[in-house]
C-alpha cells in the first residue's frame, strides 16, 4: 500500500530554495495527520549537504540522487531520478512546487507515473485518509477541491502561500543511484536577467507599475521604493506590451501568477486579466487617480490620488521608518 | 515539416465565472467560447514553420460540438486540417485522460513537433503537453518564447526565476507556448472562407480507444474567498498625508512593511 508524503526538494546553483522549506512543512504537517514518513527527494550535483537543511523543516528521509548529469536542471533527467525514487518507495503523496522548474517537472512527473495531480494549489488538507487540494481555477475566478483516486496524489504548491514551521527530524540521508536514459534535452546556454533583481513570484513584496506609470523611465520612483522595502518591481501588460518592461515582470492571466504578502499597484486598472495574476496576495495596496478603477474593489488599502505625488512621499515615509 | 497544434476552447479572458448553486461545476450560460490564448501562439508557431519549411500543419482538439468554431478559428488563421475528438465520456477528462485521447488521435500521424499551450486558461492545470509528450516518448520543452529549428533539432528559450534558459532538443518534441513567442496573426475573411472547406475528422472515444476516464477529479467548485472590505485611505486630502497613513497602516496593521 502506498504510504508517506514525499516532496520534492527544488535548488539551483548549490542552494535550495524557499519553496523547497514550504514544501517540507506542509509535508510534515500532512504526514502528521496521516501518521505517515515525511521523504524529500534531492535531485542534483553535489547536493548531499544540503539534507540537514531538509530535516530542521521536517524530512524524516533524504532520497538523496547525485549524479553530474542532475546539473543543470533538464525536464528528461530529473523526472527519471524523480520517478525512480516513486516507483521504489511508493508514497501516497507527491508535492512539487509551482515554481518554473517544479511546474515543469511535475507535470513530466504526471506522465511517467500515470497519476493525477492538483496544480498550483493554495490549501491542502487531509480527508478519510486522502488528500484535498484546493486550487484556483479560470484565472482564480473560482476555486476547485480535487480528489485524486490514483497513488501518488500529487499536488504543486504555489510559492510563498504556504507557512514554513522548524520541525526537526532525523533527515536520514539514502543514497539513490539512478541509471539515467538517453537525454534528448540539453541546456546549452543561461542567459541571466540583468541586475540580479528578484523575481516577482519569490518576492514577499511585488510593487507594480501600470499605463499611469507614462513611460520607462518613471519606473525609477517604483525601483527606490522597491530597493528599500527588499520588493520586486512587477508591471501590467499594457506596460509591457509597450515596452518599458521586460516580458519576465508582466503580471497576469498571460504573465506570472504572484502572491506576496504585500502587492501595490501603481498606475493599474484592475482589468480581470490582470487581477487572475496577483488576487491571492495576501494584502493588495491601490494607487490610482481614478475613483472608479476596479482594481479598487480588490484593494485591502486604496489611495485615490496621483502616483507621482504618493509614491515618493511613500519612499520618504519608509526612509524615514527605517532610519 | 510536419506539425500538430493541440488547441482547447475555454471562456474568454473577460467571462464572468459563476460557480452553480450545488458546486458540481460552473455555469456555462453567457459564456463567450475562445481559443485558449497560449494555443494561439503554437498555432502561429506552427504556421511559421510551415511558411519557412513548408508541409503541414493538423489542428486537434478535444471538446464538444462547440468546439468546432475553435478548430475553423485556427483552419480560418491559415492550418490544413483538424481532428476534432468529441465524445460525452471525454468532456470531464482530467489532464491524464485528455494527454491518452490527443495521443492516441497524433500516433499514426507523421510529426516533427507538436504545440500545445502552456496552460489552459480554464482549468490552469499547465500538465496536457508533459504528459503528451511523455505518452509519446518524445522531449518536451515547457514555456518556450523563443524557437529556432534547424535540420533535426531546435533551440528553444524558456524564462525561470531571474534568468532565461536556451535548451536545445532533438526532434520530434513537444514544445508549450507562452507569451512573447510571437504575435498572433487574426483570420483574414478569404482565410475564414477557405477554412470551410478544409477537411476536419470527427473521432470518438471507442474510435480512439480510449475510456476517458480519469484520476483528479474536481469533487467541489467554490467562489473565490471574499476579500474584506477595503479602506480608501484619505488622511487630511494630501498625497503627503496619504501616503504617510498608508505606510502607517502597512506598518501596525497589516504588519507587511
Ligand atoms: C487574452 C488577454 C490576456 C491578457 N493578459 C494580461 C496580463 O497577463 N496582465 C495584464 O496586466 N493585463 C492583461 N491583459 C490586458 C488587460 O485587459 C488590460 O488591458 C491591462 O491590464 C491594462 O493595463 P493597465 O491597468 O496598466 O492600463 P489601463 O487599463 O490603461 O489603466 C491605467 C490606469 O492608470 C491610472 N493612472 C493614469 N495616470 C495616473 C497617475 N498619474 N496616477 C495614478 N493613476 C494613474 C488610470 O486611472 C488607469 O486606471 C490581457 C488581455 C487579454 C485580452
Ligand atoms: N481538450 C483539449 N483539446 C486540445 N488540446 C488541449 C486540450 N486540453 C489541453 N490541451 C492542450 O494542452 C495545453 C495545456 O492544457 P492544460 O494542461 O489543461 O492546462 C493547452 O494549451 C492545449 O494546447
Amino acid at each position: 500500500m502506498a504510504k508517506g508524503v514525499f516532496f520534492v526538494a527544488e535548488c539551483r546553483d548549490g542552494a535550495l530554495r524557499k519553496v523547497s522549506f514550504e514544501l517540507a512543512s506542509t509535508a510534515r504537517k500532512l504526514a502528521d495527520q496521516l501518521g505517515d514518513e515525511v521523504g524529500a527527494i534531492l535531485c542534483g550535483s553535489g547536493v548531499e549537504s544540503l539534507a540537514s537543511e531538509l530535516a530542521k523543516y521536517g524530512a524524516d528521509k533524504v532520497f538523496v540522487v547525485d549524479n553530474p548529469a542532475l546539473e543543470p536542471y533538464t525536464t528528461g533527467a530529473h523526472a527519471q531520478a524523480v520517478a525512480q525514487v516513486v516507483k521504489d518507495n511508493s508514497p501516497s503523496i507527491l508535492l512539487c512546487a509551482a515554481s518554473a522548474q517544479g511546474k515543469d517537472l511535475s507535470a513530466a512527473l504526471v506522465g511517467k507515473l500515470a497519476t493525477g495531480m492538483a496544480t498550483d494549489c493554495t490549501d491542502l488538507r487531509i480527508e478519510n485518509g486522502r488528500l484535498v487540494a484546493v486550487r484556483p481555477m479560470y484565472a482564480g475566478k473560482c476555486y476547485g477541491e480535487v480528489v485524486i483516486s490514483s497513488d501518488p496524489q500529487m499536488a504543486s504548491l504555489r510559492p510563498n502561500v504556504f507557512p514554513v514551521v522548524e520541525c526537526a527530524k532525523a533527515g536520514q540521508v539514502v543514497k539513490v543511484d539512478v541509471a539515467l536514459g538517453e537525454l534528448k534535452t540539453k541546456v546549452v546556454e543561461v542567459i541571466k536577467d540583468t541586475g540580479g533583481k528578484i523575481d516577482v513570484t519569490e518576492a514577499n513584496i511585488v510593487i507594480s507599475g501600470g499605463r499611469g506609470m507614462k513611460g520607462p523611465e518613471n519606473f525609477a520612483i517604483l525601483e527606490e521604493l522597491a530597493a528599500l522595502l527588499g520588493a520586486a518591481v512587477g508591471a501590467s501588460r499594457a506596460a509591457v506590451d509597450a515596452g518599458w518592461r521586460p516580458q519576465s515582470d508582466q503580471v497576469g492571466q498571460t504573465g506570472k501568477v504572484v502572491s506576496p504578502n504585500l502587492y501595490i499597484a501603481c498606475g493599474i486598472s484592475g482589468a480581470i486579466q490582470h487581477l487572475a495574476g496577483m488576487s491571492s496576495s495576501k494584502y493588495i495596496v491601490a494607487i490610482n487617480k481614478d475613483p472608479e478603477a476596479p482594481i479598487f474593489q480588490k484593494a485591502d488599502y486604496g489611495v485615490v490620488d496621483d502616483l507621482f505625488k504618493v509614491v515618493p512621499e511613500m519612499t520618504k515615509e519608509v526612509k524615514k521608518l527605517l532610519g | 515539416m510536419n506539425i500538430i497544434a493541440c488547441v482547447k476552447q475555454v471562456p474568454d479572458t473577460e467571462a464572468q465565472i459563476k460557480v452553480k448553486a450545488d458546486g458540481s461545476g460552473i455555469d456555462e450560460g453567457g459564456i463567450k467560447w475562445v481559443m485558449n490564448p497560449y494555443d494561439e501562439f503554437g498555432v502561429e508557431e506552427a504556421l511559421r514553420l510551415k511558411e519557412k519549411f513548408g508541409g503541414e500543419v493538423t489542428i486537434v482538439c478535444l471538446g464538444p460540438a462547440r468546439a468546432m468554431e475553435t478548430i475553423r478559428t485556427a483552419l480560418a488563421m491559415g492550418a490544413d486540417k483538424g481532428i476534432h475528438i468529441d465524445d460525452p465520456a471525454l468532456y470531464e477528462a482530467d489532464s491524464y485522460a485528455t494527454a491518452e485521447a490527443l495521443a492516441a488521435a497524433i500516433k499514426g500521424l507523421p510529426y516533427d513537433i507538436i504545440f500545445c499551450g502552456q496552460r489552459a486558461i480554464d482549468d490552469d492545470s499547465g500538465q496536457v503537453g508533459s504528459i503528451l509528450a511523455e505518452l509519446l516518448g518524445i522531449p518536451v520543452v515547457t514555456m518556450v518564447t523563443k524557437l529556432e529549428v534547424e535540420g533535426n533539432s531546435a533551440k528553444a528559450t524558456r524564462p525561470i526565476e531571474g534568468a532565461q534558459l536556451v535548451i536545445s532538443t532533438s526532434l520530434p518534441c513537444v514544445i508549450t507556448a507562452t507569451k512573447g513567442l510571437n504575435e498572433p496573426r487574426y483570420a483574414s475573411l478569404p482565410g475564414i472562407m477557405k477554412a470551410k472547406k478544409k477537411p476536419v475528422d470527427i473521432k470518438n472515444a471507442a474510435a480512439l480507444g480510449v475510456s476517458g476516464a480519469s484520476k483528479a477529479k474536481v469533487v467541489k467548485f467554490v467562489p473565490p474567498p471574499a476579500r474584506p472590505p477595503g479602506k480608501i485611505i484619505c488622511a487630511d486630502d494630501t498625497p503627503e498625508g496619504k501616503a504617510a497613513e498608508l505606510v502607517k497602516l502597512l506598518r501596525e496593521e497589516a504588519k507587511v512593511i
